[in-house]
This record gives C-alpha cells, sequence and structure tokens, in this order.
C-alpha cells in the first residue's frame, strides 16, 4: 500500500534539485566559510548566495538574515533576546492566544522571567482581534509576536495590519513565519516587519536549518553565545550544506509559488466542499477565505481524533490531529479551544495540509476514506448512539 | 500517539473490534469517562439467572487503545461469572492486549471501570451484591 502524504506542514519533501545543491558541502567544499585559507572560499560564497536568495523573498536586505537551527531557535532568539533587549523600556509582550508552542511556552518562561504577557485571542475563525490587540497595548508594551499563519488551523493573521500598528507605537514586531515563509507572499518593508522566524523543512529544504530576519537598526543581542559567526550575532559553525539547501528551496518556493497556490487552493478547495457536503456534523476549522492554500482542518462530531488518525493510517493516509489524546496530554489543541471549540469536538479534529504534488485522484481518495473512517467510528460511539435518540425522541 | 507504539493485538482489537453493539433490554449497563477528556465507555451485559454472563457488547468514543481496551474487556467477561468479572482488573486488560504505552493506561482503567458500573447497575436492578464492588466514581453524568 502507498502512502499519501498529507502532513506537509509538519514538514515536507525535500527538492531533489535541493539535495543535488547540498552534497558537494559534505564531500568536497567541506571547508568552513569562517576559515581564512583557500577551502573556505566556495563555501562562503554559497552562503552568501543563500543569504540573498532568502532576503529576495521577503524583499529584505542580506544583512538581516542570520541563519540559525530552525524556527525554535528563531522564535526563542526573537522573544527572550528581544524583550531582554527591551527590558528597560518595558516589560511587556502581546502574543496570540493560538501562537505555536516555540512561542507560546517560551512566553511563559518570560512570565517565570518577571515578564508580562498578554496572549490575545481570536474571532472564531482563528484571526486575532485587532481591536483587543489595541487595547493590550500599554505604556510598557515592547513588543508584539503574532504568527504570520497559524500551523494548525492555518488562518492567516493580518500582519501587515499588526506592522503598521506596531511601528506608529514604537513597538518591535515579530512574526513566526514558520507556516507561512515560501507557501504566502511576504514583504517585510511594506508589512513594517521587524523580525521573522522561518524554518527551511518547511518549504522544500532541509531540516535542521531556519533563519531570523532582523532589520536594520535592531541591535538584537545574542542567544548563542561563542565565535563571530553571522556578525557575531550567532555562534555556532555555519551550517553550509543546509544553509544552500535552505537558500534554493526558498528561491524556488516563491518562484512556483503562484502556480503551486492556485493548484492547492483548487485541491484544498474540492476536499473542504466534498467533505462538509458529503459528511454530516463536520466542520471546517479557520477562516474560509484567510487560510493557507495546502491547509483544511476539520471537526467531525461523536468522534475522537487519534482513532480517527489510525483507521486513516491503515487506508494509507497520513494526517495528523488537535486530540489530545494523540499527545498524551489531557486537553486538546489550545488553537481548537482558543477558537471557541468545546472539548468534545476539539477531540475529533483533523488536520490535512497539502503537498504541491498531490493529485486530484489522491485528494478523492483521501476524501472517501474520511468518509468511511468517520462512520465507522461513529457506529462505535457511545455519543452517536446518544445523539440519535435524542433526535428521535 | 505514534505508529508502531502499539502492540499488534491493539491494533488487531482496533481493527476489528468484537462485540460492537448494544444490548436491548440489558441486565445492566454502564458508561464511564466523559468527552471532555476524549474517552467514554459504555459496556452492556447480558446476565443469566445463574450469574453467568452471556453476553457483553460495548460501544466507546475514543483514541485507539480505548476502543481495543473495551473490546478485550468484552471478550474477557463474556462466560464469566458476574464475581469473576468482577475481577478483571485493568492490568489483566492490558495484560490480554501485550501492553499499553504509558500514557494510555488510563484507557484499561476505564475499560475496568466500565465493567463495574455495568455489574452495579445489575446489581441495583436485580438486588443482588457482588463482593467488593462499589458505586461507580466515573460516569458521563457526573
Amino acid at each position: 500500500m502507498q502512502n499519501i502524504y498529507l502532513d506537509n506542514a509538519a514538514t515536507s519533501r525535500m527538492r531533489k534539485e535541493v539535495l543535488d545543491a547540498m552534497i558537494p558541502f559534505f564531500t568536497e567544499e567541506y571547508g568552513n566559510p569562517s576559515s581564512i585559507h583557500a577551502m573556505s572560499r566556495t563555501p562562503r560564497a554559497a552562503v552568501k548566495k543563500a543569504r540573498k536568495q532568502i532576503a529576495d523573498c521577503i524583499n529584505a536586505d542580506p544583512s538581516e538574515i542570520f541563519f540559525t537551527s530552525g524556527g525554535t531557535e528563531s522564535d526563542n532568539w526573537a522573544l527572550i533576546s528581544g524583550m531582554e533587549m527591551l527590558e528597560k523600556k518595558g516589560k511587556h509582550i502581546i502574543i496570540s492566544s493560538i501562537e505555536h508552542h516555540a512561542v507560546l511556552e517560551t512566553s511563559y518562561y518570560l512570565e517565570r522571567r518577571g515578564f508580562r504577557v498578554t496572549r490575545v485571542g481570536t474571532d472564531s475563525g482563528g484571526i486575532i482581534k485587532m481591536d483587543e490587540l489595541e487595547k493590550a497595548i500599554g505604556p510598557d508594551t515592547v513588543m508584539i509576536s503574532v504568527m504570520t499563519a497559524n500551523n494548525e488551523i492555518g488562518s492567516i493573521q493580518p500582519v501587515a495590519a499588526i506592522g503598521k500598528l506596531a511601528r506608529e507605537r514604537g513597538i518591535i514586531f515579530h512574526t513566526d513565519a514558520v507556516q507561512a515563509f515560501g507557501h504566502i507572499p511576504l514583504d517585510v518593508k511594506s508589512m513594517n516587519i521587524d523580525m521573522l522566524s522561518a524554518s527551511g523543512h518547511k518549504f522544500g529544504g532541509p531540516k535542521g536549518v531556519g533563519f531570523l530576519f532582523v532589520r536594520k537598526g535592531i541591535k538584537l543581542p545574542p542567544f548563542m553565545h561563542g565565535g563571530e559567526q553571522e556578525e557575531g550575532r550567532r555562534a555556532g559553525t555555519t551550517n553550509v550544506p543546509g544553509v544552500v539547501g535552505m537558500g534554493l528551496a526558498a528561491e524556488l518556493a516563491c518562484k512556483n509559488m503562484e502556480a503551486a497556490n492556485k493548484r492547492l487552493i483548487m485541491l484544498r478547495d474540492h476536499l473542504i466542499d466534498r467533505v462538509l457536503k458529503e459528511i454530516p456534523y463536520s466542520r471546517l476549522n479557520g477562516d474560509r477565505k484567510k487560510r493557507l492554500p495546502s491547509n483544511a482542518d476539520f471537526s467531525f462530531e461523536f468522534i475522537e481524533g487519534e482513532s480517527m488518525l489510525m483507521s486513516l493510517g491503515m487506508k494509507g493516509i497520513c494526517v495528523s490531529t488537535g486530540s489530545a489524546c494523540a499527545s498524551g496530554s489531557l486537553d486538546p489543541s489550545h488553537v481548537l479551544l482558543g477558537i471557541g471549540l468545546p472539548h468534545e469536538i476539539a477531540h475529533g479534529s483533523i488536520r490535512i495540509t497539502i503537498p504541491e504534488e498531490t493529485t486530484m485522484e489522491q485528494i478523492d481518495y483521501a476524501a472517501d476514506c474520511l468518509k468511511q473512517t468517520v462512520e465507522t467510528m461513529r457506529s462505535l460511539s457511545p455519543l452517536y448512539d446518544d445523539f440519535l435518540k435524542k433526535q428521535k425522541a | 500517539m505514534y505508529d508502531g507504539e502499539y502492540s499488534d493485538k491493539v491494533i488487531d482489537h482496533f481493527t476489528n473490534p468484537r462485540n460492537v453493539g448494544e444490548i436491548e433490554n440489558p441486565s445492566g449497563v454502564g458508561t464511564v469517562g466523559n468527552a471532555k477528556c476524549g474517552d467514554i465507555m459504555r459496556i452492556f451485559l447480558d446476565i443469566d439467572e445463574n450469574g453467568i454472563i452471556r453476553d457483553c457488547k460495548f460501544k466507546t468514543f475514543g483514541c485507539g487503545a480505548a476502543v481495543a481496551s473495551s473490546s478485550m474487556a468484552t471478550e474477557m467477561v463474556k462466560g464469566k461469572s458476574v464475581q469473576e468479572a468482577m475481577e478483571i482488573t485493568n492490568k489483566a486488560v492490558m495484560e490480554a492486549l501485550d501492553g499499553l504505552p504509558v500514557v494510555k493506561i488510563h484507557c484499561s482503567l476505564l475499560a475496568e471501570e466500565a465493567i463495574h458500573a455495568a455489574l452495579w447497575d445489575y446489581c441495583q436492578k436485580s438486588g443482588i451484591t457482588i463482593d467488593g464492588l462499589q458505586k461507580p466514581k466515573a460516569d458521563i453524568n457526573d
């Protein structure tokens, strides 16, 4: 049985040409770009090129791109070092209630360190409430961090509006763009973004590499201490193959973005239409329009996500769930609860994120499997029995 | 939960659950767990005049381990006396499934509680007492 991978938000397939571009930097051109001998030249030039490839994708200057080990490090760096830098000015940071754990957990850490955090809620479509965000700003607010697009329900946040507000108030604006970079157009200048995190493997690059964009003029202190790499801002030997792969993947993703998205939206909307039409008591989580082209996140009443996942897995469908049972905790995902879903409905959620190479046949097969699985799981469910009995009565 | 962390027995009982369904006019029925936590188990018992469990069926809302634990528990109580059924522990259910991942142990506990709840209902209806059986603590209506 062939697996159909529909979990692209977890990680994406690396392109063949990306791998090909990386290989020489493991084998022949393995020199350290920080060295000063001949073997450092080609790697140094390659890293420089990658920096420009990435900067070009978001209308930044190459000197504003700092390579890291991934999205989590970038988020930790931006928030922790950023708040340390701004501490004298104020100790308040505002984030959204549906941030990725890399930001959310860091915000709890900041609280333990004596900073004040406000977590602003979203509407039922998972879009941050701008009026509440504005109201949360106080005289000691020094940073706002709101994700560009949500990793679970795919809702795209009004980043330009937040950037404008933050700039007017003299507040640093960071955005976790891990799910958005390489997938939707981003412009750090027109959107007034001060810092932006991204991760290589989410857009066809390798794992273990990411970057943080830091706008010129912001003297963000280092998070990783040590050598003078990355202009003394991020210590540690440069991951040359990773950086090279990420640079090329970024260029390719941005070049193909329009065409890829047109197709993805067609596949996604076909899936959404079929599920909502053919499976009763189902709902789409996240805004219908303001959502990532590849994301379809559903809740099915009366059933639980992990068992759905297992049942789909047996049919070769690889997806993920926001149910608690999948993570070992008691509560379902904070994102699903954040958009107002009751626990029992949040438990029955499935996230489908579509890779570019997916065919319409595969989407139809997935929709058929989903339908079967929901029926099977409902035939086991005492909640569904109770519901049917109540309806009859 | 990750693929591969479940034993073959768990996968088997999840894929082909035994004794799914309801019993009309059951001798006892018990429902435990709650939807908020993501697990609800309902067990129906058909008990003959000698106190032997003739039939047992279940319905479960929950993860793969919850479904497999219910399925295994129903297999284990069939043909047993109510006293024997009363003594089936979550550990026994787990062992019969060749183990469960640590975070899923509560699913086997739910199976034990569901059996107890159904037996309690049977005792209430028939005026019989079973040694060691206590009023179920977890209930869907709590």
